[in-house]
């Protein structure tokens, strides 16, 4: 039997199309042969898959038609996991929240300020420096970028930092009664850096003068003093600027008389446009011919560019009681003014060994 | 899921019955059914929508197939099943990408399919080297094999489609496929 041949017969055995007998016969051939057993089996097997694959092509086909009608999409939106709603309402909100953020912040910042500004007695800040809460102030790490560079040494000991300027050449310094008000020793420190005991000799509260005396054997007299102290009032938008120590060095800033009355007509004080900050007190203010017009010592905090010195006449004036308070006698004052046609370089050159960092030691 | 979905949720016995009575809207609604439940299974495990149609698909096959030998006892919802057998599908195809990470989120409960997911992917295999056997064979083989053991046409009927002149050069040119085409796909591995 041709190979060809039998597989036909195989099929017809298989689909059932074979008459009785030749049935028959193709039995008995399958059960003498083996081999023709084997092939009926492997052949109804391989057809069976073939079939089977056609039907699932087939299935296949039918899902992929009943799939190809479903919305996927809205299922998927549906399906998704929804994150927590105070995550979506970040996600959706978060410019318009960024920004409610930002206006809070800066309403409480204002509000705090203003509310900080009012509270602080009639709005008139003594600029005295407090060592201790810039000390802490660094540590905490808030002023690092300002350069509010204190030596430990010093850290451990001073409390109260202003300016003071030289009355005399033997040791007269002039500053601000409220620098040393909480004193419990002072000491003074040259634009060379060497500090020298000194020793309050006078002070007025109500004018806010108060004058120290160096008394450290190590102090050498300084010489003429290059300004003069005008006993006059000073004119209305007549230029003038201060020297003093705002920081650890030496700082200069300049400006001009803005009103001839202190706060609420105070006569003591002028009104200057000279920039102040914490530890400027008690320094000089000078007009541009060298003439000390007054001393340094507030400003306003709810108003910008507002700040005062009280006039130099307060200043003569404390220096007569001086005389009559104490031991010491009245001080005879430099008549010469050296500093008078120089350039306001030149003249603050003159200035520096004259102005000194007033440092004050007090008990907590 | 919506209330409509759940309005138009066949019973089980329901599906059984029109599968085996090969109704076509049976398994239109049975997979329309259930399509959403494997989809949220899919898409929040790391899978797209297109996986979640082909998992979804394989196991709507399998469960067909089932139902067809009729073996299927009811011991588990229809539901359950498929839920479960999509969960074991892809719980293997993410560890074949490498990207399962140990903890699949579960949104329903599900019985062990393992053996039912086992014949079924010999099954496959054998499909896919049947495919590419079947691809490989060439016309006019193809569409005579096709014809006369798929679709169960007579040979009088490929007879006059491929134009032989008597039926005898057809049987022969079927024989010489069906040859050709046993030795393509037992060759493969």
């Amino acid at each position: 039997m041709r190979e060809e041949e039998l597989l036909e017969a195989i099929e017809r055995y298989i689909s059932g199309n074979m008459a009785a007998d030749e049935r028959r016969a193709f039995e008995q051939l399958r059960l003498q042969n083996s081999d023709v057993d084997q092939r009926v089996i492997e052949h109804q097997q391989f057809v069976g898959l073939l079939k089977q694959y056609g039907e699932r092509v087939e299935l296949e086909s039918r899902l992929n038609a009943i799939h190809s009608e479903i919305d996927v999409h809205a299922l998927v939106e549906e399906a998704t996991e929804r994150p927590a709603w105070i995550i979506q309402l970040w996600r959706n909100h978060h410019s318009k929240i960024s920004v409610a953020a930002s206006i809070a912040i800066f309403a409480i910042l204002g509000t705090l300020f203003v509310a900080g500004s009012l509270s602080t007695k009639s709005g008139y800040i003594e600029l005295v420096r407090e060592v201790d809460k810039l000390r802490t102030d660094i540590r905490g790490g808030k002023y690092r970028t300002v350069g509010q560079v204190v030596k430990p040494a010093v850290l451990s000991y001073d409390k109260y930092r202003g300016t003071g300027f030289a009355i005399t050449g033997n040791g007269l310094i002039a500053t601000n009664f409220h620098v040393i008000e909480k004193a419990d020793s002072v000491y003074v420190q040259n634009a060379a850096g060497k500090s020298y005991r000194a020793k309050l000799v006078y002070s007025d509260a109500n004018s806010d003068v108060a004058i120290l005396k160096i008394t450290d054997t190590a102090f050498r007299n300084l010489g003429p003093i290059p300004y003069t102290f005008k006993k006059s009032e000073s004119d209305l938008a007549e230029s003038v600027f201060t020297y003093g120590f705002p920081q650890d060095s030496a700082h200069y800033d300049d400006g001009r008389i803005t009103q001839q009355s202190g706060l609420n007509g105070d006569s003591i004080d002028y009104q200057i446009s000279v920039p102040l900050n914490p530890g400027n007190s008690g320094g000089p203010l000078l007009d541009s011919h060298g003439n000390v017009v007054g001393v340094v010592k507030a400003r306003l905090t709810q108003q910008q560019g507002v700040y005062f010195a009280s006039k130099s006449s307060y200043l003569l004036a404390a220096l007569d009681s001086l005389a009559q308070d104490s031991t010491i006698k009245k001080p005879v004052l430099n008549s010469k003014n050296t500093l008078s046609g120089l350039s306001r370089s030149q003249q603050v050159k003159k200035l520096r060994n004259y102005v000194f960092l007033v440092k004050v030691y007090a008990k907590n | 899921m919506n209330k409509e979905s759940k309005i138009a949720t066949p019973t089980d016995s329901e599906i059984v019955f029109g599968i085996l009575n090969n109704s076509e809207s049976a398994i239109k609604r049975l997979y329309v059914a259930y399509f959403p439940m494997v989809l949220q299974l899919i898409i929040n495990n790391s899978g797209t929508p297109d996986d979640a149609k082909d998992i979804y698909q394989e196991a709507v096959i399998v469960l067909y197939n089932k139902i067809k030998k009729g073996d299927f006892e009811l011991n588990s919802k229809l539901k359950t099943f498929l839920y479960s057998v999509c969960r074991r599908l892809w719980l293997k195809r993410l560890s074949q990408m490498s990207r399962y990470g140990g903890d699949l989120k579960d949104f329903q409960e599900h019985v062990p399919v393992e053996d039912e997911v086992e014949d079924e992917n010999e099954r496959n295999l054998q499909f896919s080297k049947m495919q590419s056997a079947l691809g490989l064979l060439g016309e006019p083989c193809k569409t005579i094999i096709e014809d006369f053991y798929i679709n169960n046409r007579s040979m009088q009927d490929i007879c006059e489609r491929f134009g032989y002149t008597n039926a005898d050069n057809a049987k022969t040119q079927k024989y010489k496929c069906l040859q050709r085409l046993k030795k393509l796909f037992f060759q493969q591995k």
